[in-house]
């Protein structure tokens, strides 16, 4: 073996086109559908220049018709494809969402485990590029709620290299956030990177004062504030959950164990959002670990607007979330 | 009836309409009795339609339901015992007790349920067929939905779709004109379901669905259609609901005559008057269909009763693959 593993330069776009490249070669059954998905190259351009490579019995573009393209995805996988559903924004996704529920998510329950359903669905989330109220909302904690089906938020280059083919392993629904702002995120992976684990959480910076826990785009906030913080002297440990469906609650329960503090950050709203279950998992799993209350920092209760600095208002920031550490350690 | 085997296939037509009449006559009666609880809507007036279709589908193709599914169920070949022991909510169900009687699923015979959202399984059917064009299958998907469901977007969708990349869809609209309690004319613009079919560039056509054997020959030259690779049909059966919508429905929104015009056209009467009619059938012959299904029936009521519950252990089991959910 050579001594160390070549790396490319690479970006979270490139890397979700090369797992969808990988999973496409190595399965005849995985093909991709959505809508601008082909001759458009995807809207956010992940997949470019694969209707030339694939064709397009497997790069299909779509009508602009998600609770039909969604449904059809759920049959395809009913049928025995491995289809890849790529929906634009969450707020779309809502048009379909009845086939998510009522069809991708019960199914294999309600037939009394007869059928499954081997279905990824893709799609963007979040705020931050002025988008306005129907294009920017972070919807994954919702799909949380619902049994049946996992949910994945990668926020790293190696999650999105790493979690598809996974997700399609996976013999039943899964969901993948992808953050809007990420897509342009640039790095160095493993020349021949490969599948990562997508059940449990990852500790990304270690730390004995508080836990921060968060997840897609909000995780880099979280480092960033890290750092700032232990310039201070204040040690945060930040936990990336990955996996919002089903939850890893062992690894921030660990990291609780040790600092006392726990800090949760979500670009979700904060009534009945995936912040709150979190919350509540602490207060029945490790309520005597604590010193303090459980803190949130979420998005502002408001559609979310378009004016920039609204949009940044209404979202958690580094120095929000500094704000929050700091005033949860002084109470420590 | 022209031949012997014409007149085998007519007489097992009208064993099975007679087989799902008294099924769901059953059915009703068990309601009452509290052992069939939940939402029932029985297909009582409406048999010829599931009856000629499954006629002329082969066993690779696959069928996708409404909820009002016990005919299309039993046409297609799903034990009646299964069937009544999933009404009963027992583990011997198709569906383990965990759908009831809008949600029968059968991989047996490629039966996706059992959909009870109105125009859910449209594009599920469309995707199924998605499936089998791109494995090479040259099989039929057969969708049966109602009147009602053609109001709803995920029908104009599924079917710009389905003729946009040709897929082998049959779509079945059972036209017993009334969505739930409202009729058709309070509900569409434009109430000729068939000439929906034409605006999505897909062959359609609209025929009888009180006679069993128009219904089959025009589903037969539908399938033929899609399996010559034409892509998707759409084939309109008009027909009527004899018993209310659901077993809470007090019909307020028809008149008994109306109801009563249209039992003079009911699909075993119609079907038995032409066995009567071209000889070789007689009274003794109809109480032998009587008798062998009501034997079939009675078979099907003692194995749900016999039936076990599922463990309350296994509650969560099938919400995901092996593994039970946090």
């Amino acid at each position: 073996m050579s001594k160390q593993s070549a790396t490319v330069e690479t970006s979270y776009r490139e890397a979700l086109k090369e797992a969808i490249r990988e999973a496409m070669t190595r399965d005849e059954r995985v093909f991709l559908m959505g809508e601008d998905v082909g001759h458009y190259g995807g809207c956010y351009a992940v997949s470019k220049g694969l209707l030339a490579e694939f064709g397009p019995e497997r790069i299909r573009d779509t009508p602009l018709s998600e609770s039909a393209f969604v449904g059809a995805g759920i049959g395809a996988a009913l049928g025995g494809m491995r289809p890849i559903v790529e929906v634009m924004t969450v707020n779309f996704s809502l048009l379909a969402l009845d086939q998510i529920m009522n069809n991708a998510a019960t199914i294999r329950h309600m037939s009394g485990g007869q059928f499954n359903v081997p279905l990824v669905i893709r799609m963007a989330t979040g705020a931050g590029k002025q988008l306005a109220a129907q294009h920017a909302h972070s919807l994954e904690g919702w799909y949380a709620h619902i049994p049946g089906i996992r949910i994945l938020a990668p926020a790293t280059l190696e999650d999105a290299r790493g979690m598809l083919w996974p997700a399609l392993l996976d013999p039943d629904p899964v969901l993948i956030f992808e953050n809007n702002t990420l897509y342009n995120l640039e790095g160095t992976l493993p020349e021949n990177a490969v599948a990562v684990d997508i059940d449990k959480a990852k500790v990304m910076h270690t730390g004995n004062d508080l836990t921060i826990i968060s997840y897609s785009a909000s995780l880099f906030k979280c480092l960033d504030a890290a750092k700032a913080l232990s310039r201070e002297g204040v040690e945060a440990e930040v936990i990336d959950l990955r996996t919002l469906r089903p939850l890893d609650d062992a690894t921030y329960l660990a990291s609780i164990a040790k600092t006392h503090r726990a800090l949760i950050v979500d670009e979700g709203w904060r009534s009945g959002g995936i912040s709150a279950e979190i919350s509540a998992r602490i207060m029945e799993q490790a309520f005597y670990e604590l010193d303090i209350p459980v803190e949130r920092v979420c998005s502002a209760e408001v559609p979310i607007p378009y004016a920039r600095h609204l949009e940044e208002a209404a979202l958690p920031q580094v120095d929000t979330i500094i704000a929050a550490a700091k005033r949860m350690v002084s109470h420590g | 009836m022209n031949s012997t085997i014409d007149r085998e296939h007519a007489i097992d037509q009208l064993r099975m309409m007679l087989l799902i009449r008294r099924f769901e006559e059953k059915s009703a009666e068990l309601y009452s009795a509290s052992k069939i609880r939940g939402f029932l809507h029985l297909y009582i007036g409406e048999e010829a339609v599931a009856v000629g279709v499954m006629a002329s589908l082969a066993p690779e193709d696959g069928v996708v339901a409404t909820y009002r599914e016990h005919g299309q169920a039993l046409a297609r070949g799903v034990s009646a015992n299964r069937i009544m022991a999933e009404m009963y909510g027992k583990q011997e169900g198709c569906s383990r007790g965990r759908g009831g009687s809008m949600h029968i699923f059968d991989a047996a015979t490629r039966f996706y349920g059992g959909n009870a959202i109105v125009a859910g399984g449209i594009p599920l059917a469309v995707g199924l067929a998605l499936a089998e064009m791109m494995r090479g299958c040259n099989t039929v998907t057969c969708c049966f939905f109602g009147d009602g469901a053609v109001a709803e977007g995920y029908f104009h969708e599924s079917m710009n779709l389905a003729a946009l990349w040709k897929l082998p869809v049959l779509f079945l609209c059972e036209n017993n004109l009334y969505a739930m309690g409202t009729a058709i004319r309070y509900t569409q613009a434009a109430p000729d379901i068939a000439a929906k079919g034409a605006a999505y560039g897909m062959k359609a056509t609209a025929v009888d669905g009180m006679d069993v054997v128009a219904v089959e020959g025009a589903a037969r030259a539908a399938a033929d259609h899609i399996r010559k690779g034409n892509g998707p049909y759409l084939l309109e059966c008009r027909t009527y609901r004899f018993r209310p919508h659901s077993m809470f429905d007090t019909e307020l929104y028809r008149t008994r005559d109306e109801v009563n015009q249209w039992k003079k056209r009911d699909p075993i009467d119609l079907l038995a008057r032409r066995l009567y009619d071209t000889g070789g059938f007689n009274d003794q012959d109809m109480d032998v269909l009587e008798q062998s299904v009501a034997v079939e029936v009675e078979a099907a009521v003692a194995f749900a009763e016999a039936g076990t519950l599922e463990p309350v252990e296994d509650l969560t089991r099938f919400v995901n693959s092996e593994r039970s959910d946090a």
